[in-house]
């Protein structure tokens, strides 16, 4: 089985500071790493490996650094990396990425495509699908569990869709967006993160990529424009505190809620 | 691949505002009463119509719909929607809106609209937004789509040079369209269009039982300050007395101590309850992200200089494992929530 895992580089969105003078991220205020729910998406894929049997291949779009991410997936077990980087690549919206990695998909041998369920810094969950779409194959998201089912299917658990879990069969090849549930990606042993620093991967550029004119991906590929970015100011509220004596906060919080209806 | 070549497409050819309704174990999801709102404004500011499109068994919900603002509501029944797919529903709504052309196309981003939309806006070719805080027409009648990015720290203004304009929106970020019982109900029941697709087979539907974190009304939260797992039964004894859900921070879910199922931020969900609770959570801005727009917060932390102070109406400093369970035996005296 081949497997392709989608990964986006991000920044640590924990540590990551945010200039908000000029409206942007200072991507030098915290490390680049793996978006933690692709991280799952390679976990699902190493298990996968594991318990079938498969060649898993991670996939990112991004700056040449975006590389170190790669190389991080292969200490961790993935078998091959591909880095799609382009300046006509940059500033593509959700689907000239998926246009662009649909592309590039498509000259691979593939079975299953694992992303994460969005990432977090965009917070779009877009990509998936819409790669999904673009390649005509059916889609999961939410997906907590994945085996291979009969026929060319595989199985998969989505923990939520319109309020209830749903276990469905997919026909591959098929794409799967998973939540953090599925598993935590393991740390790599330390013979591969050493081999890992000589690997080469291969780079695809816009050149490499018959199926994609230049109008399809980057800036120009992109529908949505932004017109204006705008700093909200934080809503501060006059916070009432208190200290020490918890009958005071208890009889506050007694009378807010009786008053909104809470308690009775 | 399915990349169609950019045919020039004419604007003006498209009209009006679509909203499409889901439903959720039989009822509407009121996300579809926000979109009417929403709109039901949009619609009024270019002069045109606002429709609904409900891919359904049945057609329960559709009146209400109506009396709540759409001029028209569409039900395309059939045996085939009885659980939700993303091919199926998106290839008959895709054809849907070839047909129609709406300008403008709005989907609730709960579980399924959000795994539904992109295939939507991929098949034709257009812009999506997800998740926007606010939707407006500009002088030139486009759609300017609002939403917040990177941990809310900005908004970007966004606007689609293709039709239709495609954005997802989240549940209660807007207020419900009232109904209005003299409203003309007008349902127009339509076949599907395709009425099968083999490649995924639905095997099981499993009840979730407990209920979504974003329809509580309270929402008892734990960070970083729970010392071990067991300690979470603190806060579901007072969540429970008065009527609400356990939520966590992002440290707890990390940490292997909850589920990211109840994960309230920006990578986790967001809630918008009459009352949060924050007990032991610091505040980090991706925390916040998920839960400043409660309509009452509550911050109990004992290091007085946590930024959750300052987001919060009452505030408590000192030890939650004392005043946790004085909270509890409180409001348990006192009767707790009305359902109890």
């Amino acid at each position: 089985m081949n497997i392709i895992v989608l990964i986006k580089e991000v920044p640590d969105m924990e540590k990551v500071k945010f200039d908000s003078e000029r409206g942007v991220v200072d991507r030098s205020s915290a490390p680049a790493e793996i978006n933690p729910f692709d991280e799952s998406a390679l976990q699902a894929a190493l298990d996968l490996k594991e318990r079938y049997g498969a060649f898993v291949r991670v996939l990112t779009m991004g700056p040449p650094q975006a590389k170190e991410s790669l190389g991080d997936a292969f200490a961790r077990g993935a078998d091959d990396g591909i880095l799609l980087t382009d300046r006509k690549f940059g500033g593509s919206d959700t689907i000239a990425t998926s246009r662009t990695l649909a592309a590039a998909i498509e000259q691979e041998t593939y079975d299953l495509i694992l992303c994460g369920e969005k990432s977090v810094d965009g917070d779009t969950a877009q990509v998936g699908a819409e790669t999904a779409e673009l390649l005509g194959i059916p889609h999961a998201y939410y997906v907590d569990s994945i085996e291979l089912a009969d026929e060319g299917r595989v199985r998969v658990t989505i923990e939520n869709l319109c309020g209830n879990r749903q276990q469905r069969t997919m026909k591959l090849p098929a794409l799967v967006g998973v939540t953090k549930n599925i598993g935590k990606l393991r740390l790599p042993s330390v013979s591969r993160k050493l081999e890992s620093i000589t690997k080469e991967f291969k780079t695809i550029g816009l050149e490499n990529l018959p199926a994609l004119s230049k109008e399809d991906t980057g800036f120009p590929g992109s529908p949505t424009k932004v017109a204006k970015i705008e700093v909200p100011s934080v809503e501060e509220r006059e916070s009432q505190i208190f200290r020490e004596d918890s009958n005071a906060f208890e009889s506050k919080l007694e009378e807010i809620f009786t008053e909104r209806g809470i308690i009775s | 691949m399915n990349i169609t070549q950019h045919e020039p497409q004419n604007n003006n050819e498209y009209r009006g505002v679509l909203i499409i309704g889901e439903t959720e174990r039989g009822n509407m999801h009121r996300v579809a009463y926000e979109l009417l709102n929403k709109g039901r404004g949009i619609a009024d500011a270019c002069g045109e119509n606002l429709s609904c499109l409900v891919l359904s068994t049945e057609n329960s919900g559709c009146e209400e719909l109506c009396k709540r603002g759409a001029d028209q509501v569409y039900l395309m029944k059939s045996p085939v929607f009885a659980a939700p797919e993303e091919v199926l529903f998106a290839s008959n709504i895709t054809a849907f809106i070839r047909e129609k052309k709406p300008a403008v196309v709005l989907i609730g981003a709960t579980h399924f609209g959000r795994s539904l939309a992109p295939r939507i806006a991929a098949a034709l070719e257009t812009g999506l937004t997800a998740d926007c805080t606010d939707l407006r027409i500009d002088e030139e009648g486009n759609l300017e789509q609002i939403r917040p990015a990177f941990s809310d720290n900005i908004l970007a203004h966004i606007k689609t040079i293709n039709r239709p304009q495609m954005a997802t929106v989240r549940y209660k970020e807007f207020r419900e369209a009232l109904p209005d019982e003299n409203a003309d109900i007008r349902i127009q029941e339509i076949p599907p269009y395709i009425a099968e697709y083999p490649d995924v087979t639905i095997e099981k539907i499993i009840s979730i039982g407990d209920m979504d974190i974003t329809d509580a009304e309270v929402v008892v939260a734990g960070g970083r300050g729970i010392k071990r797992q067991e300690d979470l039964a603190l806060l579901w004894e007072l969540a429970q007395v008065l009527g609400g859900q356990v939520g966590v921070s992002r440290a707890l879910v990390d940490a292997g101590m909850a589920s990211s199922n109840i994960q309230i931020g920006y990578s986790g969900s967001r809630v918008k309850p009459k009352v949060y609770i924050a007990c032991g959570i610091s505040g980090a801005p991706q925390h916040l992200a998920g839960m400043k727009e409660s309509d009452l917060i509550i911050a109990i932390n004992n290091d007085p200089s946590a930024p959750i102070f300052a987001v919060s109406d009452y505030g408590f400093i000192g030890d939650l494992y004392e005043i946790v369970p004085r909270l509890t035996e409180r409001f348990r005296k006192k009767g707790g929530c009305h359902e109890v």
